[in-house]
């Protein structure tokens, strides 16, 4: 209908990246604290870890439904083939939040089921992560498609390689979680989290060396941009900065740094990121369709632009001011300093 | 019999959609409600409106978290069982969708963490800024939906490319012909539903003497404010069936079980509709009041489902009893107010203890009609997704199975059939230890704080297994 003169698939394509990004970051450290509580030695313990992410984790989840209508919105053809490919993934995933999003009211006001609570927050923290990685694997995978829909079964989204980067995710989102308690916390459950932190970090370690191998070899064109002169030149930045800053985070873990620990794993998740990225740029559904095949009409697009580039510096601000407001090491008994 | 993935993924919906609707119902009104406790503190300095206030927003934490997580649901259901909805639509309706995660979510999220945990991290103003940002994030959360479910009723502002739908004017798009009449009749639905709750609060703990002083001004403000809306909500949804007679006669008529064009029809009170050989059994009902009610005339004409081909014909039952329902509920709650209003000024109120139990029985009154007016407009709307555009049956993702959306639907059940009633009965209780917790000169405790709310608590050092 209209000629426009500007491409907003870049732009959409960024703050898509963004949102994902984001939610990814911010509820994945407070899953990896949900992954962890398990691990608490006690009541009071908990109720601190607990309290370490209360105030921010509502905000943080909402970033998932601007990831998810931010797809539908700018590539709603991605969104209508990659959703009901991964049907139980994501239903495993939001029954498993809901449960954990509840347990954090639940916990303190239905005390006679505390240890109920506590299970339904660490189980549902631990099952919603491994049903992203499920996702974020048979994504990158790619689906069984015809015409403009996903034909395939339910289930195809379960194969070995979905479920080794849902493992993976875990210990990454365990790392953050870890990371986010070094902040938060003093003393002795400082130092378990430490501890937590090596081992989620070893775990990290692995799953990004075997999907590094795994994906190459499952997908040749991934092989191809990676593994092709020059492209090999212009990329090796990406393995060589992944290894510096494992090495950063493993001497953050065994040192006393309280911000390190955390700054290196997010570092780790960029790089993790853009790895992805550069494998599938610029399909969106990978095979079938580009970015572009997928997106939305220039006015949908320009319109959700208009009140999106208004709207998220403002959200941005008051999420700041939020963790801004809730600074500082958490405790369980005088509240919130 | 086989699985049929489109009835069961309409099953899915209803069940997840309709538990989500009691939350909104309840925090939109309870939201401005707490803004407006605040306003009035910040403004007298009178410590029980800062009570309340600490006592209402309490029980909307429990309500908002359940409202979070059970809405996340919401979006994806596009993408998992309406694929081919959503490829249609998006165009259309995806940044309706997107602007109410953006305007609202994010603005409730985050400022209720302010409102909840904030009391003494930030000052006085702030804290009042904060808590009318939560009620006008509801609000803005409201608007955009009902534009996206407006839409799909009444379709303006589009042209179709390819199949799919795409916008020529977002202002039509916005504001289509049934939009105003939805969102005033939505809510002002919900400021009632949130005022009948607090008037049954009210009531409860002057009937149990407590809190005498909390109790008597919810009881005067939630009459206050329903006097006003009751008899505005009858002359609203009288508006929007008029619009409805406009734009979506067959609904109309299978609200109205008339399956005959005519003039000077009747109003129909009772009658069992037969969808098969079109016609109703047990018929009771006023000559020529159907025609008033919906033309405003006597001689107003009234298009049957007959008129209309049989595959477009709504289910005719249950459009029919709900619409019936929500009505009738309307009814009782103008009855309760006006009663309610002749104990007051005759200064009987807060001493009638029969009246004061018919307030706490109707208390959740609100929540049925709201419940039961979304069933009328949503099954009226069938056989259509997009109304006289898109079909249901078309709507559904291809891949599915009907094992498939059982095993889904089931999944739901289970975890709303734990969550809802949890989250029901540590309402009531919340309601029921009323203001014994509530002390103004500590922060103000919600999830964040454990340890004395829980050890007040009976049982809480066992700590057993559901």
């Amino acid at each position: 209908m209209t000629v426009s003169v500007l491409d907003f698939v870049p732009i959409w394509t960024l703050l898509l990246g963004l949102a994902v990004f984001f939610y990814v970051l911010l509820d994945g450290f407070d899953l990896g604290v949900g992954i962890l509580y398990r691990f608490a030695p006690d009541r009071r313990s908990r109720d601190l870890i607990m309290n370490s992410i209360a105030p921010i984790w509502d905000g943080n989840e909402t970033w998932l439904v601007f990831g998810g209508l931010g797809l539908l919105g700018a590539f709603p053809l991605a969104f209508a083939i990659i959703i009901p490919a991964v049907y139980f993934p994501i239903l495993i995933m939001l029954l498993a939040l809901i449960f954990r999003g509840v347990a954090f009211e639940f916990r303190y006001r239905d005390a006679e089921h505390m240890t109920f609570w506590d299970h339904a927050f660490a189980w549902g923290s631990l099952v919603a992560t491994f049903a992203q990685g499920i996702v974020l694997g048979a994504f990158i995978q790619g689906f069984h498609v015809q015409g403009r829909a996903f034909v395939g079964s339910s289930f195809d989204c379960f194969t070995p390689f979905s479920l080794f980067t849902g493992i993976g995710l875990v210990f990454g989102y365990g790392l953050l979680g870890a990371g986010w308690l070094i902040i938060k916390t003093e003393g002795d459950l400082q130092n378990l989290a430490r501890e937590q932190g090596r081992w989620c970090f070893a775990g990290v370690l692995i799953s990004i060396a075997v999907v590094s191998i795994w994906t190459p070899i499952l997908d040749p064109g991934i092989a191809h941009r990676w593994f092709s002169w020059p492209d090999i030149a212009f990329l090796s930045p990406v393995p060589v900065i992944t290894a510096i800053l494992a090495w950063l985070e493993w001497r953050a873990l065994r040192s006393s740094s309280e911000t390190g620990p955390f700054a290196c794993a997010v570092g780790l998740f960029v790089l993790s990121f853009i790895g992805i990225a550069i494998s599938l740029w610029p399909m969106i559904v990978p095979h079938h369709f580009t970015l572009w095949q997928a997106a939305s009409p220039d006015r949908t697009q320009a319109f959700l632009l208009v009140g999106t580039l208004f709207l998220l510096p403002v959200i941005l601000m008051y999420s700041g001011w939020s963790y801004w407001v809730f600074r500082g090491k958490v405790r369980a008994d005088i509240g919130y300093h | 019999m086989s699985l049929d993935p489109v009835l069961l993924s309409r099953v899915q919906f209803v069940w997840v959609i309709a538990w989500h609707i009691l939350l909104p119902a309840f925090t939109v009104g309870s939201a401005s409600y707490i803004a407006v406790l605040e306003a009035l503190h910040f403004g007298t300095s009178r410590t029980v409106y800062l009570r309340l206030s600490m006592f209402w927003t309490k029980i909307f934490a429990v309500c908002f978290g359940m409202g979070v997580v059970s809405g996340i649901v919401m979006p994806f259901q596009f993408g998992t069982n309406w694929s081919r909805y959503a490829d249609a639509t998006s165009g259309v309706l995806a940044p309706l969708f997107a602007y109410e995660g953006l305007t609202a979510f994010f603005l409730e999220a985050a400022f209720l963490g302010v409102l909840l945990f904030g009391r003494r991290l930030v000052p006085a103003w702030a804290h009042l800024v904060a808590a009318v940002m939560v009620a006008a994030g509801t609000l803005f959360s409201s608007f955009w939906i009902l534009a996206a479910n407006s839409w799909m009723q009444t379709p303006a502002g589009y042209a179709v490319v390819d199949g799919r739908f795409v916008s020529v004017d977002w202002w039509q798009v916005i504001f289509n012909p049934s939009f105003p009449y939805r969102l005033a009749h939505t809510v002002v639905g919900f400021y009632i539903t949130t005022a009948f709750i607090v008037l049954g609060v009210g009531a409860t703990m002057v009937r149990g003497r407590r809190f005498i002083d909390e109790a008597r001004t919810m009881m005067s403000m939630a009459l206050s404010l329903l006097i006003v809306l009751v008899p505005l909500q009858i002359f609203i949804g009288d508006q929007h069936g008029l619009n409805t007679l406009e734009h979506q006669p067959a609904k109309l008529a299978a609200i109205e079980a008339h399956w005959e064009t005519g003039s000077r029809v009747p109003l129909i009170l009772f009658a069992l509709p037969d969808q098969a050989k079109a016609d109703n059994d047990f018929v009771l009902e006023v000559p020529l009041i159907g025609s008033l009610i919906l033309t405003h005339h006597v001689d107003g004409v009234v298009r049957g489902l007959k008129e209309f081909p049989r595959d477009q014909w709504p289910p005719v039952a249950i459009p029919f009893f709900a619409f019936r329902i929500m009505v009738g509920l309307g009814l009782l709650m103008l009855a309760v107010v006006v009663v309610g209003w002749i104990l007051r000024l005759t200064g009987r109120l807060f001493a009638a203890t029969w009246y004061l139990r018919v307030c706490v029985w109707v208390a959740p009154v609100g929540f049925l009609a709201v419940l039961a007016g979304w069933t009328t407009t949503e099954v009226g709307r069938q056989p259509w997704t997009v109304y006289g555009l898109l079909r249901t049956a078309d709507s559904v993702s291809p891949s599915l199975t009907g094992a498939d959306v059982l095993l889904s639907l089931l999944g739901y059940m289970v975890v709303y059939l734990i969550m809802f009633p949890t989250g029901y009965v540590m309402m009531r209780r919340l309601m029921r230890r009323g203001f014994v917790e509530i002390d103004i000169d500590e922060p103000p405790v919600a999830s964040g704080r454990p340890v004395r709310p829980v050890e007040a608590l009976p049982g809480s050092h066992g700590g057993s297994g559901a």
